[in-house]
């Protein structure tokens, strides 16, 4: 690719410069035996068990950040979505809607940061699609990826937390609040000492270590937009229990905590991509944080909560001065086009 | 994090709990006038904190829960003329006015912008030579003095395509009004906010005519525990006072070029309150001398007066005399998603912090 090469509308025409496109960037960087076949579908071979199918589109505003950029967020949203409910992820779609005029050098950029993300996390990206936009009709490049995985066998429960019981302890795998707080500093330029990454990463490695453990885990989310405040309200909401929630256990850094403090937002709501909350029995919480501790993704890992008799349908923070509030769904999105 | 893990301490938090319980023996209703004291007393659990003796009531201290749906309604009017740019704070965009609000109106395709403060709303208009620029001036005398500098600053830099709609009020009157009107409080915990501008003796007239007790307070949980403190001390000991909690901020005689820039652009007008009515002297007009930047006199525009919405007890609610949850509508016609009133639409509405923390 040329420095100064943009994308233009025939890039998307079907023609030569689509053509030209998808071989000289996605295969090349994507390249693997399902993807080399360029059929107007992926064969793929047979999978065995139930099959999980997810999709997610990505608009993150700006689409490079402290931590990463809208390419690894796009394999790693999808590759969670999955691993979270309990699939081992395996093949991936992507698909590209780019405003004409948006550089190819970025593009590249992007493109192999996700080759690398999913090779990293032992998935293969074997379709795609690519359309072009006339200029202002998109903002830079939007990027939809799917994804299947089998679901790993007697792991049926942990997509709806049927099995939950009450004094069953809430894990997470380390500090939250990173990737939004890295995505508004990068957005608004805000001049920060020590800058926040995001926490952006594929936590199919993690998880599948903790499933060691399969019987003890109940629940487990992803605990994107909306944050993990969001993950538990839903979690609990019209349920036989309520959760109760220490604040001084949640890992928050404390430039994420300093900035959300200067915004006035709440750690509890800001978006995560790398983060998973679970929820396992209580004889089994120490072995499974002991686990995940092992892991470079989750080193941080802490029990910050319960699931009560008490309060059912509700979640309550035990604030860190003594008090108690409750822990709702936000009304609205606290920061617009965060992944 | 420093300067801010020192008044989250939770032993000397404890301890003052501790030191009210043992201090309270009669039942005292306190009202925080500020919608910063009313987010941060539910955000960190205060009432848990308290004994059954001391209750804490919202008072009309959110700008955006005590305006007028014509103010909104006006905007929105402003917003429909040609080459016109709105420019906000984002709290404003979601608040209902009689038919529409702003951002239903801006995704229809009116060009408003939310801005943070009104510096931005100034390099608006200097980049966009050919638009007129209404910034909406909104909020107690926190806001105002930015509201005055911007349009001093615009004069000085020949920016005449900006102007300020004004819906910027002043805190003495309305914490009157609840008096005379006989709302049942003992004490006011004072705007830490509006007290840094305003400085403490503004409030001097409180004791003195009315035999309540004010102290200004800070926002964080130490602050407002030893500020409650301090209020049920005066209480008991029959001794009420103008104090000043939130020192590190507050100076009696309160920030003077602020006022004096005030004082430079504005004159005091009566203005309408919701829950209390038209109070004498109780908002800020744009005086004379800066007309021009003044969007009331710059365009003209009819609108409607309609009657605010029946169920909706804001009022009521700014009063203190109910409670969020003893509005019907609460949590059910009316949430933070689906707002009828405005208390439940501004973050640091009443109603807003009871749905967010404290619904049972």
């Amino acid at each position: 690719m040329k420095n100064n090469e943009t994308v233009l509308l025939g890039h998307g025409s079907g023609g030569r410069l689509s053509h030209d496109l998808i071989h000289n960037l996605f295969v090349r960087y994507f390249r693997n035996d399902i993807l080399l076949i360029q059929g107007d579908s992926a064969v793929l071979p047979v999978i065995h068990g139930t099959i999980c199918l997810t999709t997610d589109s990505f608009v993150v505003d700006p689409i490079f950040f402290p931590g990463g950029n809208i390419g690894n967020l796009a394999i790693a949203g999808t590759v969670n979505d999955l691993a979270v409910s309990g699939a081992k992820p395996e093949y991936l779609s992507a698909a590209f809607i780019l405003e004409e005029g948006f550089p190819m050098s970025d593009l590249e950029e992007i493109v192999k940061t996700m080759a690398e993300e999913a090779s990293k996390a032992g998935v293969f990206i074997v379709t795609g699609d690519t359309k072009v936009v006339e200029r202002g009709k998109c903002d830079k490049l939007f990027i939809n990826t799917s994804g299947v995985g089998s679901l790993l066998p007697d792991s049926e429960g942990i997509i709806a937390g049927k099995n939950i019981k009450i004094g069953d302890k809430i894990i997470i795998n380390g500090f939250i609040g990173d990737h939004g707080m890295a995505v508004m500093s990068a957005r608004n330029n805000l001049q920060i000492n020590s800058p926040v990454e995001s926490d952006c990463a594929c936590l199919n490695g993690l998880i599948s270590d903790a499933l060691q453990f399969k019987s003890a885990i109940k629940f487990m989310r992803d605990a994107t937009r909306g944050g993990l405040g969001t993950v538990l309200a839903e979690l609990c909401h019209h349920k036989p229990f309520g959760i109760n929630l220490l604040e001084e256990a949640v890992p928050v850094r404390e430039n994420v905590r300093g900035m959300c403090e200067l915004l006035g937002f709440d750690p509890l709501y800001v978006a995560n991509e790398g983060k998973v909350v679970m929820v396992v029995a209580a004889e089994s919480a120490n072995s499974i944080l002991h686990i995940m501790q092992q892991h470079p993704l989750g080193k941080e890992s802490a029990i910050i909560g319960e699931i009560m008799e008490h309060h059912a349908g509700k979640t309550w923070l035990l604030t860190s001065i003594g008090g108690k509030r409750i822990v709702d769904m936000p009304a609205g999105e606290q920061l617009p086009r965060i992944c | 994090m420093k300067y801010i893990d020192e008044y989250r301490n939770k032993e000397k938090i404890l301890s003052l709990s501790a030191q009210i319980k043992k201090i309270s023996t009669k039942k005292v209703r306190l009202m925080e006038v500020c919608g910063g004291h009313t987010m941060a007393i539910q955000r960190f659990g205060i009432p848990d904190l308290l004994p059954e003796t001391v209750e804490l009531v919202s008072g009309p201290g959110c700008p955006v829960c005590v305006t007028s749906r014509s103010y909104i309604d006006k905007a929105i009017a402003y917003s429909k003329l040609p080459n016109i740019i709105i420019t906000t704070y984002g709290d404003l965009i979601r608040v209902p006015g009689s038919t529409s609000s702003l951002d239903k109106e801006k995704a229809k395709g009116a060009n408003i912008r939310i801005v943070y403060s009104v510096l931005d709303a100034l390099k608006i208009a200097q980049d966009n030579p050919d638009k007129k620029i209404v910034f909406l001036g909104i909020g107690f005398e926190t806001t105002a003095p930015g509201s005055a500098a911007g349009i001093i600053k615009a004069q000085m830099a020949g920016l005449f395509n900006f102007s300020v709609f004004s819906a910027h009020k002043i805190m003495p009157p309305p914490m009157a009004a609840l008096i005379d009107e006989g709302v049942d409080i003992q004490g006011y915990i004072g705007p830490g906010h509006v007290s840094s501008i305003t400085g403490s003796h503004i409030f001097d007239f409180i004791p003195a005519k009315y035999g309540l007790g004010v102290v200004i307070s800070g926002f964080e949980p130490l602050d407002l525990m030893q500020s409650i403190y301090m209020l049920v001390n005066q209480y008991e000991t029959k001794s009420p006072a103008v104090e000043i909690q939130y020192s590190r901020a507050v100076k009696p005689e309160g920030n003077i070029k602020a006022l004096e820039m005030l004082d430079e652009v504005f004159l005091m007008r009566d203005d309408w309150w919701r829950g209390l009515g038209i109070l004498a002297n109780s908002g800020l007009g744009i005086n004379e001398k800066y007309a021009s930047f003044d969007a009331e006199k710059q365009f003209e525009v009819e609108v409607e007066i309609l009657k605010e919405d029946k169920g909706c007890i804001c009022g009521t609610i700014l009063k203190g005399i109910s409670k969020p949850s003893d509005c019907k509508l609460f949590g059910k016609a009316c949430t933070p998603a689906e707002p009828v009133g405005a208390c439940m639409v501004s973050n640091e509405g009443a109603c807003a912090a009871h749905y967010k923390y404290s619904r049972e």
